[in-house]
């Protein structure tokens, strides 16, 4: 007989296996070499972690009790693997696409990352994986005194187990279940360990069934004759509850915790669904195959004084078979092992995620979630959470003391999680579903089925308030757990299941017709409902070459061919790989994300990955992290335009003063062409007439004098026009001294017309005149003045072309200067040459012969200038009309 | 020498002088002062030989100098632009519309006496070919 002490080092030995194998497996993974670890097998076997202590031991116990019933917890899971397969591939690729993390994250993130809703599914999973972690302690612990009884060891010692299997199974948790933070990353260590274990359950199961079968009947026929006569086949046949209880393990499946830490987050290739839909219910038909058996073995054997949840441990070892018997409890032990494992690690991510982590970030003040210190928070929360809930697990085994009633716990845990089915599969189903609909649904359903069935089932374990629960608080008899609503029930959990999910499910609907769903609610309800067009499948890393082609293209496009290059060169010899190509590992991946973000943000760089490796459609945080930074982008961009507007302007400027400086060249031109008409004409004239007086060819006295006259005049005109444009000169670019003194306006006029008439001597042109209005002193340099006014006279006897040729003279204040208007009764200047008459040498056409070379205008405008003043050119109908605008500061006493 | 100019120019004084000029060699001068006016001029006087200001009002000489070359009837008529801008690019321009000689004010009469004959011989064996 196996002495207790070499039970214990079995135990250690097996569980040392699990540690090598979950080590080597990390190695493999980080390598990227573990390509068992990529199996769909590997992930059907992980699956196998629903059927747990519970079931290992306790479906012959319930087929002793019930008969077959048992079969409805496989049918369930069986039915959805292989009817509702397109549900469970909608789930996983909504988990990969949005990075879920948890059931609770699941409910979270469609209803618009509602942190209530997650703590409520939080709380609700851990109120009901407590009693069933007691559960598989209670099994393992069991197990053990069941084994030890022969031995020499006593109940304290038993006791003691169930604290070492808790703090054993923490550790290992903690050791390959919070190694990363990375929420992407799965836990190959943790899953090859688990998986290990599902070999080792199913062989002890198989091996039991065989030796019952072969060993202790005589084959098949044999066994059918023992079970036709077993009472384990007289049970009656309960309709409902088996179908309650189908639907109950179905969802069960969906729900709980670790059932979905295996299904969907720790998967690693969408099409290992497609295996898992026939094999996962093929390794249920196979545990479950020689339940009966062995139920009816167990009963010849020990009649009804023997615990028939031990019959599987104890029937071997009944029968003298200590190495099955052995084998049977390492079975039993990984079946607990796993599923304490497992859901520990699924809730402690939970409680860390939705509960110690918002309650740590409520109370302190942290920037940047995801570095450093937070890390290191983060990951702590975790640890404690999987201490905690072991914990609690133990508390409630110490509790219930082992109790009989731990057996229906299972059911009960079921049923718990099952609340979240109607928002999981609204969630999915329905783009209408909203939050409030969902929060509804599951409070109403956890408080019922909390009342109903968790409370008693405490209470009951730990021997309180009974009376309470009996009679219903403050003595309503219709609200206590034992007859709801009145109900004289025969089965409380099925009343219980009705109840629940019938009061979830219609609050649910009802709460998200009469809710509007909030924009964050609405883009993860469409992103969830039409993941398909969101998303790509996911796919493992062996099947992945193509992923890194793609990445490979990216990165090229982001990084340019030769960074890209050289980065996916490094990483594949790092990893060992020929080809250029690595394995897009964790490790590649977020590298590949950093030396992008400093190209197109962080935001962008990991939605880019995300959609090449996880197929991710990107989450709303993400795409507003994207915008923050399309933002500064466009910031960037538009200070780019600016600047390149500025340098537009510039160019605009510079392409400006060059054409004025062409311009300038081109008058320039013009001006020497016109100085050179202008003095060349004169003196055409006097050289022509100078020679034909020096000829001997003599002419008459009259032509002499005339030709004489002539060159005098022109010589004349040359020196006129030498005076102008030195004075023009002077004024436009030389020092000019005004000799600026108190006037009389009417004094400079005096002079003015006087020099003009002097000049001109024609005196046909009428000046009208107002002497009244004339009388005004002003200060300036009278002679310039004049000059200016002399100008303007003699231009209008020149042009003007009226019958009677009349110039008026109107001066009138204004605020702050004096205007002088000139006047005339011709026909004034056409349209087109007004802009010109300020020009040097423009004279119109009409000036034929008349004297002057243009430059009158020209110099007076420069005059009024210098004194501070104006000469403009008033367009109007009649004649023209010349304003002379002289300014304030020449404005003395009237 | 004999035959009939015109004299298209726009300065009273220089018209002056050079139909006394012209004149007095023997030439029959028609004086005009107008651009705009000048072709219908031509057409009029029917000269030997034309002499064409470049300066004028209302209508360049370069211009005139185009339209009577474009025209038949005036395409070989000898013309000697006058101008009073000294630039090598006028003369360039005024050679290349087909002045038939040029010269830059202020020109010795001798000068402009012996462009003319020089301009009314051609004339005179233009109308021995062709007549």
């Amino acid at each position: 007989m196996l002495s207790f002490d070499g039970l214990v080092a079995v135990c250690v030995l097996y569980v040392a296996i699990l540690f090598g194998i979950a080590f080597l497996a990390e190695k493999r993974a980080t390598e990227g070499k573990a390509r068992w670890l990529n199996s769909p097998i590997t992930y059907t076997l992980s699956l196998s972690i629903y059927t747990t202590a519970w079931t290992f031991y306790g479906a012959v116990g319930s087929a002793v009790r019930n008969g077959l019933e048992f079969l409805t917890i496989y049918l369930g899971p069986t039915l959805v693997f292989i009817g509702w397969f397109w549900l469970l591939r909608k789930m996983v690729r909504i988990g990969r696409a949005q990075r879920i993390t948890s059931i609770a994250d699941m409910i979270s993130s469609r209803y618009g990352k509602s942190g209530g809703l997650a703590a409520l599914v939080t709380v609700l999973s851990v109120l009901g994986a407590t009693p069933y972690i007691a559960l598989q302690l209670q099994s393992v612990t069991l197990s053990f005194s069941v084994f030890a009884r022969p031995g020499a060891f006593g109940a304290p010692d038993t006791e003691q187990t169930a604290i070492w299997v808790a703090a054993g199974l923490a550790l290992f948790t903690i050791i390959f279940g919070t190694r990363s933070l990375d929420v992407n990353e799965r836990h190959p260590g943790l899953v090859s360990a688990i998986a290990l274990e599902a070999i080792v359950k199913l062989a002890a199961i198989l091996a039991v069934g065989v030796f019952v079968v072969w060993g202790v009947a005589d084959g098949p026929a044999d066994m059918l004759a023992r079970i036709e006569t077993s009472p384990v086949t007289q049970a009656g046949w309960n309709g409902a509850r088996w179908l309650g209880l189908t639907v109950l393990a179905g969802t069960a499946i969906l729900c709980l915790p670790r059932m979905f830490q295996v299904l969907v987050v720790e998967n690693s290739d969408e099409r290992h669904l497609a295996t898992a839909a026939w094999a996962f219910p093929l390794y249920l038909l196979l545990i479950s195959l020689f339940v009966v058996p062995i139920a009816v073995v167990g009963l010849e054997i020990y009649g009804t004084e023997g615990n028939p949840d031990l019959f599987v441990l104890t029937v071997p070892l009944g029968l003298g078979q200590e190495g099955l018997a052995l084998l049977v409890f390492l079975g039993g032990f990984s079946a607990a092992t796993s599923m304490v494992i497992v859901a520990a690690l699924a809730l402690s991510t939970m409680l860390s995620n939705h509960i110690i982590m918002p309650l740590w970030l409520q109370f302190t003040r942290h920037d940047d979630p995801m570095s450093g210190d937070m890390r290191r928070v983060a990951l702590m929360a975790r640890r404690l959470s999987i201490g905690g809930v072991l914990f609690l697990g133990y508390g409630y085994y110490r509790l219930s003391g082992g109790a009989d009633a731990l057996a229906d716990i299972g059911l009960i845990a079921f049923l718990g999680v099952a609340q979240i089915l109607p928002a999981l599969l609204g969630g999915i189903l329905w783009r209408g579903a909203t939050r409030i609909g969902a929060a509804l649904g599951i409070g109403a359903g956890f408080a019922i089925w909390a009342w109903l069935l968790l409370i008693p089932n405490v209470a009951e374990t730990g021997g309180i308030i009974p009376t309470v629960l009996a009679a219903g608080p403050f003595g309503i008899g219709w609200l206590s757990p034992a007859t709801p609503l009145g109900l004289q029930s025969t089965d409380p959990l099925l009343t219980a299941m009705v109840l629940s999910l019938g009061v979830n499910t219609l609050l649910f609907i009802l709460g998200s017709l009469l809710s509007f769903p909030g924009p964050l609610e609405r883009l993860q309800g469409a992103q969830f409902v039409n993941v398909y067009d969101h998303s790509r499948p996911l796919y493992g890393w062996q099947g992945a070459v193509g992923m890194a082609d793609d990445l490979l293209i990216m990165a090229q496009r982001i990084l340019g061919a030769g960074r890209a290059g050289r980065l996916f060169q490094t990483a594949a010899e790092a990893q060992g790989r020929a080809g250029g190509l690595p394995e897009p590992t964790p490790d590649f991946l977020e590298r590949l994300e950093r030396e992008m973000a400093g190209s197109v943000g962080a935001a962008t760089a990991h939605a880019m990955v995300a959609q090449i490796i996880g197929g991710a459609s990107v989450s709303v945080r993400d795409l507003l992290a994207v915008a923050d930074e399309t933002a500064q982008i466009m910031e960037y961009s538009s200070q780019l335009e600016a600047k390149s507007s500025e340098l537009a302007q510039t160019a605009a400027r510079l392409r400006e003063a060059n054409a004025k400086l062409t311009e300038l060249s081109r008058q320039k031109d013009a001006f020497l062409g016109q100085i050179s008409h202008e003095l060349r004409t004169p003196m055409t004239s006097i050289r022509a007439f100078s020679e034909i007086l020096m000829q001997a060819d003599p002419v008459d006295d009259a032509a002499r004098a005339r030709f004489s006259r002539i060159i005098h005049d022109e010589s004349l005109r040359l020196t006129r026009l030498l005076d102008d444009l030195l004075d023009l000169a002077v004024l436009e670019h030389g020092r000019v001294t005004l000799h600026e003194g108190e006037a009389m306006l009417g004094d400079v006029l005096d002079r003015a017309i006087r020099s003009a008439g002097a000049q001109v001597g024609t005196g046909r042109l009428a000046i009208l005149r107002d002497p009244a209005a004339e009388a005004v002193t002003i200060w300036t340099d009278a002679d310039r003045l004049a000059q200016v006014f002399i100008n303007l006279i003699s231009n209008a006897q020149k042009y003007c072309d009226a019958e009677t040729p009349e110039l008026t003279i109107a001066v009138r204040q204004r605020p702050g200067r004096v205007e002088v208007e000139f006047s005339d009764n011709g026909s004034g200047i056409p349209a087109r040459q007004r802009a010109l008459i300020f020009e040097k040498f423009a004279r119109a056409d009409t000036a034929k012969g008349a004297p002057g070379a243009g430059l009158g205008l020209a110099i007076s405008r420069e005059i009024m200038a210098r004194l501070g003043g104006g000469l403009t050119y008033v367009p109007s109908d009649s004649g023209v009309r010349f304003r002379v605008r002289l300014p304030a500061r020449a404005l003395r006493a009237a | 020498m004999g035959g009939r100019i015109l004299l298209i120019e726009d300065e009273g004084n220089i018209l002056e002088a050079i139909t006394f000029i012209l004149s007095r060699a023997g030439w029959d001068v028609h004086g005009h002062g107008n651009g705009a006016t000048a072709l219908g001029a031509v057409a009029r006087v029917a000269p030997d030989v034309v002499v064409l200001d470049v300066m004028l009002p209302g209508r360049s000489g370069l211009e005139i100098l185009r339209d009577l070359r474009a025209a038949p009837a005036t395409a070989d008529l000898p013309i000697l632009m006058l101008t009073a801008r000294g630039q090598a690019r006028d003369r360039e321009t005024a050679l290349e519309l087909g002045a038939t000689a040029y010269l830059t004010k202020p020109f010795s009469n001798a000068d402009l006496l012996t462009t003319i004959d020089r301009l009314g011989a051609a004339r005179a064996g233009q109308a021995r070919g062709t007549g």
